[in-house]
């Protein structure tokens, strides 16, 4: 049986679901509560880690290819940048804070800042996967001495 | 105007995520798009040349209270050498990349890296010049372990590990100053230190900034990364890493801080001299020894930095007009020589002068680039080389500083034994046998080659126009007598 035990698949299958969500609302309340793009991308990368500890890393791969990391890592950073542009094209300044900002400490306000975060939230959950997928496939190359 | 400064770092920012997106499915890409964007930086770059400076304000906040680009003629300069070597090396790099397997990863950090620089020569804001210093270091160790052999990734850890400790010290020189102005906006910091003066803390991240900027700018004793990553690195790579890299985040951000943001102290100025008379000498007969010709190359870069500082360190009008010209031929003249150290690694397979000989006659394009650089280099008469030289000379004897001067030209002397031993072992002699079937590099790298071989002859015979249009509103842009120039730019007071 690939990955850990019954019970640690177990409880991660309950928890995952949570701490996805937990993620995403810290992206999503970034501009109203503390946290942010890149905590909640932190968290989003976790779910994914937790599935490729307990289940294996054949199991997180089938849920999210290395490609499709590699996509919404870039997708997320080439979105911040755009936003940046529009403000640029907009305004005459890059990062400008353009749609109209709402009132304050509701959900949609901020302009700009949430899609600034969802952003940020994709591009660091997605890369920090990467990473961790990364790092999990090389090993160390053995010499002839310790072949032996 | 100001959207094409700011276009300068947008462009290959957008461009290396774009390219990565893209290339997933149409590999070509890379290619077209990274040539499209050098050419479009490098256009940019000389159409800013000459003009009133500009202040852009990121987000639409006003400085010192949000981050802002300026543009003076010292940043003019900075951009166009970035640039304009930074084309030449994508050109090159379509043919040359074709040896590694991710062209499109390549050009992706490339074009990254061209960012960051852009970006530090670029910005008004103390901790942006540390992100953006940190975009294009980060890169590099990326570009400098690209070929995943052994000793590329030894070199790219080591350069990873001493530039991350000179990074850390740059962000404690920067968190110490914003802690005594309570500001990071570097005309503000200039103002508010104007008033008070230097006290211990401010001495102190001066210090911390002193030991960063050098380690980047591989100022010998803080070298020791600079001939191994510099050599391991692909060539195009090498040569952006020489020829403007350690310019923009070493020379560069030393003078703007020395000079623009911490009241000029001549202590410093003299820590610097010294610094730089060390690793003239030091980076001059360590290359004489050399077999590897990447590796000599690469101490003889240390040695020319010296050259560098030591014309910064003076403070007068002259000696940065040198120091400033020095920096421009160098990144023409060490890009072309390490383009052509590429090429002859590419026909040959080695990188050892005892292997080469009599290259000349297989190879005549690169073999010509390779003596014109040399020559330049050397300081031979009329290339550009032998100018910027003789103006820092010159100006080390007229501010009275007569032993670095005469070290000055010892070193000089030293430099032509090099390169006169790069030339007779590499182009001349007798041709082994292995090498009778070596082929000239295809058109994409020669032509690279020609234009920076015909750049090296231009910039000397070019010095009075080049002078009088860039080099001495750069110098002038530094050496502000009343020091208020730059905050009046930025701050509009």
């Amino acid at each position: 049986m690939e990955g850990m035990t019954k019970i640690v698949k177990t409880v991660a299958r309950l928890v995952i679901g949570f701490i996805l969500l937990y993620g995403a609302s810290i992206v999503i309340y970034g501009h109203i509560t503390p946290g942010g793009g890149f905590a909640g991308g932190v968290f989003i990368s976790i779910a994914y880690v937790l599935i490729m500890l307990a289940f294996s890393k054949k199991v997180a791969m089938r849920k999210l290819s290395n490609f499709a990391a590699s996509l919404s890592d870039n997708l997320g950073a080439f979105s911040f940048f755009i936003i940046g542009l529009l403000g640029s094209i907009f305004s005459g300044y890059f990062l400008y804070n353009f749609i109209n900002h709402g009132t304050p400490f509701r959900l949609v306000s901020a302009g700009t800042i949430p899609l600034s975060n969802i952003a940020i939230g994709v591009k660091v959950g997605a890369s920090l996967y990467a990473i961790l997928v990364a790092l999990s496939i090389y090993g160390r190359v053995l010499t002839e001495k310790e072949e032996e | 105007m100001e959207n094409l400064a700011l276009g300068t770092i947008a462009a290959p920012l957008g461009s290396a995520i774009l390219i990565l997106i893209v290339t997933k499915w149409w590999k070509r890409f890379a290619d077209i798009w990274a040539t499209v964007v050098g050419g479009f930086t490098l256009v940019a770059s000389i159409l800013l040349i000459g003009s009133e400076p500009i202040v852009y304000r990121m987000g639409g906040w006003a400085p010192p209270w949000g981050i802002c680009l300026v543009l003076d003629p010292l940043s003019e300069l900075m951009l166009l050498v970035i640039n304009l070597l930074g084309f030449f090396v994508t050109v090159y790099s379509l043919s040359y990349m074709e040896w590694y397997t991710n062209k499109p990863k390549f050009f992706a950090l490339f074009l990254l890296m061209m960012a960051g620089m852009n970006g530090v020569v670029l910005t008004g804001d103390m901790f942006n010049l540390f992100v953006f210093l940190e975009i294009a270091s980060l890169a590099s160790y990326g570009l400098v372990g690209f070929g995943v052999e052994a000793e590329e990734l030894e070199a790219s850890f080591k350069y990873l590990i001493l530039g991350s400790i000179a990074s850390t010290l740059i962000l404690f020189g920067v968190a110490i100053i914003y802690s005594v102005t309570g500001s990071v906006n570097m005309a503000d910091i200039s103002v508010f230190l104007k008033g008070t003066g230097n006290n211990a803390a401010v001495l102190f991240a001066a210090v911390l900034f002193l030991a960063g900027f050098a380690t980047k700018a591989a100022l010998v004793p803080f070298h020791a990364w600079l001939p191994d990553a510099h050599p391991s690195a692909p060539a195009p790579v090498s040569a952006m890493l020489s020829g403007v890299l350690v310019k923009a985040l070493g020379v560069y951000a030393m003078a703007r801080v020395f000079y623009n943001v911490i009241p000029v102290d001549p202590i410093f100025l003299k820590v610097i001299m010294v610094l730089g008379v060390i690793s003239m000498l030091v980076g001059g007969l360590l290359a004489i020894g050399q077999w590897d010709i990447k590796r000599m190359l690469a101490y003889s870069t240390i040695s020319q930095i010296g050259y560098i500082f030591l014309g910064l360190s003076l403070g007068t009008a002259l000696g940065l007009v040198g120091a400033i010209f020095h920096l421009l031929n160098h990144s023409t003249y060490k890009g072309l020589l390490f383009l052509c150290s590429g090429s002859i690694e590419k026909a040959t397979g080695s990188r050892d002068m005892r292997e080469f000989g009599g290259l000349s006659k297989r190879m005549p394009v690169t073999s010509i680039a390779t003596s014109i650089g040399a020559l330049s280099i050397s300081g031979i008469p009329p290339f550009a080389g032998f100018w910027s030289k003789l103006i820092i000379i010159i100006a080390c004897f007229r501010a009275g500083e007569i032993v670095p001067g005469i070290i000055a030209v010892g070193v000089a002397f030293i430099t032509i034994s090099y390169y006169v031993k790069l030339q007779k072992y590499t182009l001349f002699g007798k041709l082994p046998d292995k090498l009778a079937k070596v082929k000239e590099s295809p058109f994409a790298m020669s032509s690279a080659m020609i234009i920076l071989a015909v750049l090296c002859l231009a910039l000397g015979l070019g010095y009075p126009l080049l002078n009088s249009s860039i080099l001495s509103p750069a110098a002038n842009s530094l050496l502000d007598t009343t020091g208020w120039g730059y905050i009046t730019n930025v701050l509009g007071f």
